[in-house]
């Protein structure tokens, strides 16, 4: 019991990861390959504060919040300066830089990180398995929260606009530069709280933890369920979250599988397993948008249209078939 | 000073061996390639297996480059071509997918312990102004220089790289006049590979080891010097090796930094592009 709690507990922390890197990566269309590194910022913020100067885990939470946030503004406004792949490229990067730092400054402790990490405790009660997986679900629950409140925002609307042409979204009057900023700062509060659960959860930092191939994990959960929506990021952090635990019997081939199981979703699903206009989606839509025998429903528009792609075959996407 | 300068300059000679496929291809297709790296694994592992077997060194460096160009044939016409509509970010992270897997793979084929390459490459070595040359750092230096003259004349002044030139500006006219662009690609992508494999044998020999995760490092390193170059320049790329290579070599000896040195080339990248945000060489061929 207190294993699945463990495992549940890391899909859980995954999930708000993803739901949070989905913000710069799915609303935003920014690439952002760094979220393993706010992950560890937030992680070494809770260990060094909490068993170096003792303060309570709920006040590290929040500096953890604050200083992930603050390296999310410095990331925004270096990707106002940067495009597409120059941008992809300086996140790989921040990934080795803030390694090397948490490996060289001995204030994080050195190689062998921090250890000895205090657990939480609330009102007394110290936490065990279960307190963590709820405090997680607590830290899901406000991370679909805000994502889900951004996306009916003009804040989303503008991102959504950013991501499908910046030039054009620019010249209608989105503020880009406090857009772009703003969806690099939330994605990065919302690592940052994770890592603060992330912390007392393992009891330690080590500074390898949180480097590139963590990056790469998140980003794959985004892509692998469908950028841009919020069920595809939870359903690729549950999948690929679980995934090397249910292949723990063939350890030798988890890196392998996982490597593999990416190429083939981004090969022959590349809108991601249920992400908008997937297979799984459209096929979805086609089971449940017919019109309900008791009651009219307005979802007759989107059987319509349904039906259309039955009888019509899939719409030709604007880009496709001009190679 | 001198012992920094030549291990400086032999390193970024691997650099460029390894970036000017990516490089290339990111010129014809705009999309990075990581996977390229695991080329580099490949050719050593080919390299050494090969040498093992009592091949010669050179004769193993040839095997391992076929393998290697074979692998970037499969994978250009099995996972980038189709992958090509949608959005660089998604070959991106695919080529990572399959620079993992493949990674993974050499590692249960090849055993998860280092070999050892032990080699004396018999060219002329002795030591210059006190600074011991190895025999294979000699052969580093000789073909990076070759490396650096063969592309531009290979692109500038042959057949070979006016189609690349070519279809480099504008594929759908490079096509339109005749030129196989799907040929070009694939050569493109062959000669990639086997450069880096190239790379690979002379890392495992320049350092007597060959692991399974020794493409790595170079990996991302890669990738940050094609984007010193001005993304798509292949000249460009090949200065950006050397600048990364010496800077790496030099900080490191003389001051002492603080950080690693696989670090230092990200921290030159973040700033180089702070100051310039298109590259050290912005206007490549390839904007027109």
């Amino acid at each position: 019991m207190s294993y699945f709690l463990v495992i549940a507990t890391t899909v859980v922390i995954y999930a708000v990861l993803s739901v949070g890197l989905n913000i710069a990566v799915g609303y935003a269309g920014q690439p952002h390959l760094a979220q393993g590194a706010f992950l560890g910022i937030g992680a070494y913020m809770v260990a060094v504060f909490s068993t170096r100067y003792g303060l309570s885990f709920w006040l590290c939470v929040l500096i953890a919040i604050v200083v992930t946030a603050l390296s999310g503004f410095v990331l925004g406004v270096i990707s106002l300066r940067l495009r597409d792949d120059f941008l992809a490229i300086v996140t790989i990067g921040l990934n080795f830089v803030v390694v090397a730092i948490f490996q060289y400054v001995p204030w994080f402790g050195g190689a062998t990180g921090v250890y000895a990490i205090p657990l939480p405790s609330i009102g007394g009660h110290e936490f065990g398995n279960p307190e963590f997986l709820l405090l997680g679900l607590v830290m899901l629950a406000i991370s679909v929260a805000v994502s889900g409140y951004i996306s009916r925002t003009w804040l989303g609307l503008g991102l959504a606009s950013i991501r499908d042409d910046e030039l054009a979204s620019a010249s209608s009057g989105t503020p880009v530069a406090s857009f772009k900023i703003a969806a690099f700062v939330v994605a990065s509060a919302i690592a940052g709280m994770a890592g603060a659960l992330y912390a007392p959860f393992l009891s330690a930092v080590t500074p390898t933890s949180f480097g590139f191939t963590e990056s790469i994990v998140m980003l794959a959960m985004v892509m692998f369920g469908g950028v841009g929506t919020i069920r595809g990021a939870i359903l690729g952090a549950i999948v690929l979250g679980a995934l090397p635990e249910a292949f723990r019997f063939v350890s030798d081939y988890r890196l392998l599988i996982f490597g593999a199981i990416l190429v083939l979703v981004l090969r022959f699903q590349p809108h991601g397993i249920i992400g908008t206009d997937s297979a799984a989606a459209n096929a979805w839509k086609r089971l449940f948008s017919r019109p309900p025998k008791t009651e009219y429903d307005a979802s007759c528009n989107d059987a319509a249209s349904a039906m259309s792609v039955a009888v019509h075959g899939e719409p030709e996407q604007p880009g496709d078939g001009k190679d | 000073m001198f012992p920094a300068l030549v291990d400086g300059v032999t390193v970024g000679a691997l650099y460029a061996l390894l970036a000017l496929g990516p490089s290339l291809v990111y010129g014809l297709l705009r999309v990075l390639d990581v996977a390229n790296a695991a080329a580099l694994v490949l050719g050593a592992y080919l390299g050494v297996t090969l040498f093992r077997h009592g091949l010669p060194w050179w004769l193993g460096a040839l095997g391992g480059m076929a393998g290697a160009a074979i692998l970037g044939l499969l994978l250009q016409r099995f996972l980038y071509r189709p992958l090509l509509d949608r959005g660089p970010l998604v070959v991106l992270v695919a080529s990572i997918g399959i620079f993992i897997a493949l990674e993974e793979a050499f590692r249960l084929i090849w055993g998860p312990y280092p070999y050892q390459f032990p080699v004396n490459v018999p060219l002329p070595h002795g030591t210059i102004a006190g600074t011991p040359v190895t025999g294979v750092q000699v052969l580093m230096l000789v073909i990076g220089v070759v490396i650096l003259l063969g592309s531009w004349w290979v692109l500038g002044h042959t057949r070979l790289g006016f189609t690349w030139r070519a279809t480099a500006q504008d594929r759908e006219t490079a096509r339109a006049m005749g030129i196989n662009v799907n040929r070009v690609i694939a050569g493109i992508f062959a000669t990639g590979y086997a450069l880096a494999a190239l790379a690979g044998v002379l890392f495992a020999i320049r350092y007597n080891t060959v692991t399974p995760d020794m493409g790595d490092v170079p990996a991302y390193k890669m990738l940050a010097i094609i984007v010193l170059g001005g993304l798509g320049n292949p000249m460009g790329t090949i200065l950006a090796a050397f600048v990364i290579g010496l800077a790496e070599s030099v900080v490191n000896t003389y001051w002492g930094f603080i950080l690693p040195r696989d670090t230092i080339a990200f921290l030159v990248l973040i700033a180089i592009l702070l100051i310039r945000p298109a590259g050290l060489l912005p206007k490549g061929v390839t904007r027109a």
